[in-house]
């Protein structure tokens, strides 16, 4: 392998032009084939895992020993390595993958956040019939965007042993950013217990890897902190639900180990850079379960794309980013010096780690870990709206009314879209003018577990397109759908049905213009995936708003998002929470 | 023993019935030959959420299992209790106090109604009177987070009675545990060969500090106390037994 990176990469060839050569540049062909640990350049420029450049690229599926965190596990590996490695396309070429199955289970490859013709979705029992044992499937489809996404599997619980990997596709036309080198983070989820025997526990005991349930010891804090009434009326009222408010994750740190790229925290993968660069980092959640919350002390990000998609830039100190979500951030380190990039779970019971260093083998301070957080009364703001009271049995909704909410973690009332007092934009049919926030949304609020006003946090309503989206037409319709589920036997749905108990896909016709309504019922995030059609996700940016593939929707919460259902064919709709998607949190569309 | 096989077959029956609502067609045109995209998971488990060594104060010693195991859906399980003990030294077998198949549905989110059939006596041997009955139940989790289960069983002579159990988990440490649980029994009409007289027979109240060392294995020590009441506590007495009584015990909490 002598063919140079530098050839078929615009940045780096402009980089090359100015004469300002980076050191890791040139070195993703070398990485191709042999192992990232190996090659002294292996840490820059890009993935730790290798790469294959399209167009024509070839994987093979197997399951084989690898070390994980320096033990013996068996994941699934793409070409040897779990997670797989980097496919890197580039906008207009015709791209031709083919996966050929050395399991001996079907298995599939999804790319997730591509838009492409309904048979190469890769969803088996949707767009295909899936990849048998021993076959090779090719996936050929016109590459029409660019940015930062990924792939995994669609079948089964695969996507929990390491069957995923990024998808960077380079842009045909200057980027509305500049930087000199970038990296990849691919932060995952590992267990080295049998993703099957994860999900039963899940079904069989409520709260099984919840080690941060609250005790009596939280009970005399609340109360030595909030006075004696409101902590009885607070714990009766969550107690009288029979939920837990510390239900934040499903899966926890007591099971998984967080990766980087393949490597644990203490592993430490290095991304290098050269004091004084822009470093553009493509961070991609791939994980099954687990929301993180990023940031690099020390180094301010600029948060560009969102999804792939570019967003004018946002300054931050902090992320939270969802399952299967994507955002690239700019970094400008100008000292010589090592930063720790931290990517903390949501629940606060481990963390993901690597280190943004001038050479390898530095490290910088970790931060300490956030204590875990309550859930309040943010996850009921649904119903405090009055909209759907018939899920919250046993609440008894007069209580609220007359709760202290100042002492609510993590709330900020100012920022709360849908109370008194905000006037939005309404048609003579009723509806809300295209791009207005609904009301019961949040999108001012990063979450659960984050404080307003410690750091600045990246939230919904920061994101904003550089220019209108192609479709400028008002919704012809609006669809609602209830995001639903019973904690206690793990069921998840939509509007209270399983997938395997609705009658029929949900229906879009073709070339129509509609709004997806999704109203959070439950307690828990859900990152909700479309395939196949972009939602723009209407966070109050009028005609700018973001377009994504996935959206967060927190709990009580009331979010919407505009489609253009130009995409005829069957596509999957789900949860992608992995074991939400597979208890039921999961519908077809269909666009015809 | 007839009553077995039969409960056998029921249990089959059940199962059977249970598994075939499992599934539903989407309706979205994909050829029939594709898979479906999500699984439905069929899985079970079991729990001795008591298995114990009791030492009372007056009565004998005694080994103690309370058992419940499932298989199933999300909405359709069949159930497998029993309750029971092995009185230490009085050269009799191991005795069901209850032994029960049951078919369960989900009705509301935290609510099972449960109907079957049960086994009243001996495990291995004729040492115990026996008998069959029908039982129809309630288990759940109240507001408050207390496990409940309710049940009314109709004997084979026609004799009914009900029960009560709740218990409830207050979390000292995220191992350490204190569960108090309480059993109320009655009954319609008096059944002297197996000690039950007519209205509240009887109060059993316990308390249990656990360690979960996992979350399928706690050990546990604890104390209970039980009364019984009216004919039932007479008919105790008149075979030598206490109607009152308080005891110790320690066991082990166990899940697979």
């Amino acid at each position: 392998m002598t063919r140079s990176n530098i050839i078929t990469h615009p940045l780096s060839r402009r980089q090359v032009l100015k004469g300002g050569v980076a050191l890791g540049v040139g070195s993703a062909a070398a990485m191709g084939l042999s192992p990232a640990w190996s090659n002294p350049w292996g840490h820059t420029n890009a993935y730790a895992k290798g790469v294959e450049e399209g167009p024509e690229v070839s994987l093979a599926i197997r399951r084989e020993s690898l070390p994980i965190n320096g033990k013996e596990a068996r994941p699934i590996s793409i070409n040897h390595t779990s997670p797989g490695p980097m496919i890197r396309l580039k906008e207009g070429q015709d791209a031709v993958l083919r996966v050929t199955n050395l399991l001996d289970e079907p298995t599939s490859i999804h790319w997730h956040g591509l838009i492409l013709p309904p048979g190469m979705d890769g969803v088996p029992g949707v767009s295909f019939a899936g990849i048998a044992p021993g076959e090779t499937f090719t996936y050929r489809f016109p590459v029409r965007q660019n940015g930062t996404y990924w792939y995994h599997s669609h079948s089964g619980v695969q996507e929990q042993l390491g069957h995923a990997g990024p998808l960077i596709i380079d842009a045909a036309e200057r980027e509305p950013f500049r930087y000199d080198r970038e990296h990849v983070l691919l932060l995952t989820d590992w267990t080295f217990e049998d993703p099957m025997s994860v999900f039963r526990n899940l079904k069989t005991m409520e709260g099984y890897y919840n080690f941060q349930e609250r005790t009596i010891a939280d009970l005399f804090a609340d109360m030595r902190q909030n006075g004696l009434a409101d902590t009885v009326e607070m714990r009766s009222m969550w107690a009288k639900m029979r939920m837990s408010s510390r239900d934040i994750a499903d899966v926890t740190g007591s099971t998984y180990t967080y990766l980087i790229n393949g490597h644990s925290p203490e592993e430490n993968w290095n991304a290098l850079f050269k004091p004084g660069e822009h470093v553009r980092l493509r961070v991609i959640n791939g994980s099954a379960m687990s929301y993180f919350d990023v940031r690099i002390p020390g180094l301010k990000m600029t948060v560009v794309a969102a999804d792939g998609q570019p967003v004018q830039p946002v300054p931050v100190d902090e992320f939270r980013i969802g399952v299967a979500e994507t955002y690239d951030v700019l970094v400008s380190p100008e000292d010589d010096q090592a930063y720790t990039i931290f990517a903390e779970s949501m629940d606060r019971s481990g963390y993901a780690r690597a280190t943004l260093a001038p050479r390898l083998g530095m490290q910088a301070e970790i931060p300490e870990r956030r204590q875990i957080a309550d859930r309040g009364m943010e996850a009921m703001s649904v119903h405090m709206d009055g909209m759907d009271h018939s899920n919250m049995q046993g609440m008894d909704h007069s209580n609220m009314q007359d709760m202290d909410h100042s002492n609510m973690q993590g709330m900020d009332h100012s920022d709360m879209d849908g109370m008194a007092g905000e006037q939005r934009k309404t048609r003579e049919n009723g509806m809300l003018a295209a791009g207005e926030a609904q009301p019961g949304s949040r999108y001012g609020q990063a979450g659960i577990g984050i404080a307003p006003d410690e750091r600045r946090v990246l939230v919904y309503r920061d994101l904003k397109a550089f220019t209108p989206w192609p479709d400028r037409r008002e919704p012809g319709r609006e669809l609602e759908l209830h995001l639903t589920g019973n904690m206690e036997r793990y069921m998840w749905s939509f509007d209270g049905k399983k997938f395997s108990e609705v009658t029929g896909p949900i229906h879009f016709e073709k070339d129509e213009r509609l709004r997806l309504i999704l109203i959070n019922d439950t307690m828990m995030e859900h990152p909700i995936h479309l395939h196949g059609m972009w939602m723009e996700l209407e966070n109050g940016q009028g005609e700018l708003i973001p377009r994504k593939h996935t959206l967060n929707v927190k709990p009580g919460e009331r979010v919407s998002a505009l489609i253009t259902a130009d995409a005829e064919g069957s596509w999957a709709f789900h949860c992608h929470l992995l074991y939400h998607m597979d208890a039921g949190m999961f519908r077809v569309v269909r666009v015809s | 023993m007839p009553t077995k096989h039969y409960l056998t077959s029921v249990s089959a029956v059940l199962i059977m019935a249970a598994a075939n609502t499992i599934y539903a067609d989407d309706g979205y045109d994909a050829p029939a030959s594709w898979p479906a995209p999500t699984q439905e998971h069929l899985m079970g488990m079991g729990l001795f959420d008591r298995l114990e060594y009791s030492v009372p104060d007056q009565g004998q010693d005694a080994i103690v299992w309370d058992f419940q195991g499932w298989y199933g859906g999300d909405v359709n399980r069949v159930y497998l209790k029993s309750e029971g003990e092995n009185v230490q030294g009085d050269g009799e077998d191991a005795e069901f106090e209850s032994l029960e198949f049951l078919y369960s549905r989900l009705i509301a989110d935290f609510w099972e109604l449960q109907g079957g059939m049960g086994y009243q006596g001996g495990v291995f041997s004729d040492d115990h009177a026996e008998r069959t009955y029908g039982v129809v139940g309630l288990q759940g989790v109240m507001p408050y987070g207390i496990e409940t289960d309710v049940a009314i069983q109709v004997s084979d002579d026609g004799d009914v009675a009900a029960s009560f159990e709740g218990e409830y988990d207050v979390r000292l440490t995220q191992q350490l545990y204190l569960q108090p649980r309480t059993e109320i029994a009655v009954a319609a009409s008096e059944v002297e060969a197996f000690g039950v007289g007519e209205g509240l027979n009887s109060v059993r109240a316990g308390l249990r500090l656990g360690y979960e060392v996992t979350r399928r294995f706690a050990p546990y020590v604890g104390a209970y106390w039980k009364k019984e009441y009216g004919d039932t506590a007479d008919f105790s007495r008149a075979s030598g037994d206490s109607s009152e009584d308080t005891g110790m015990v320690a066991g082990v909490k166990l899940m697979f």
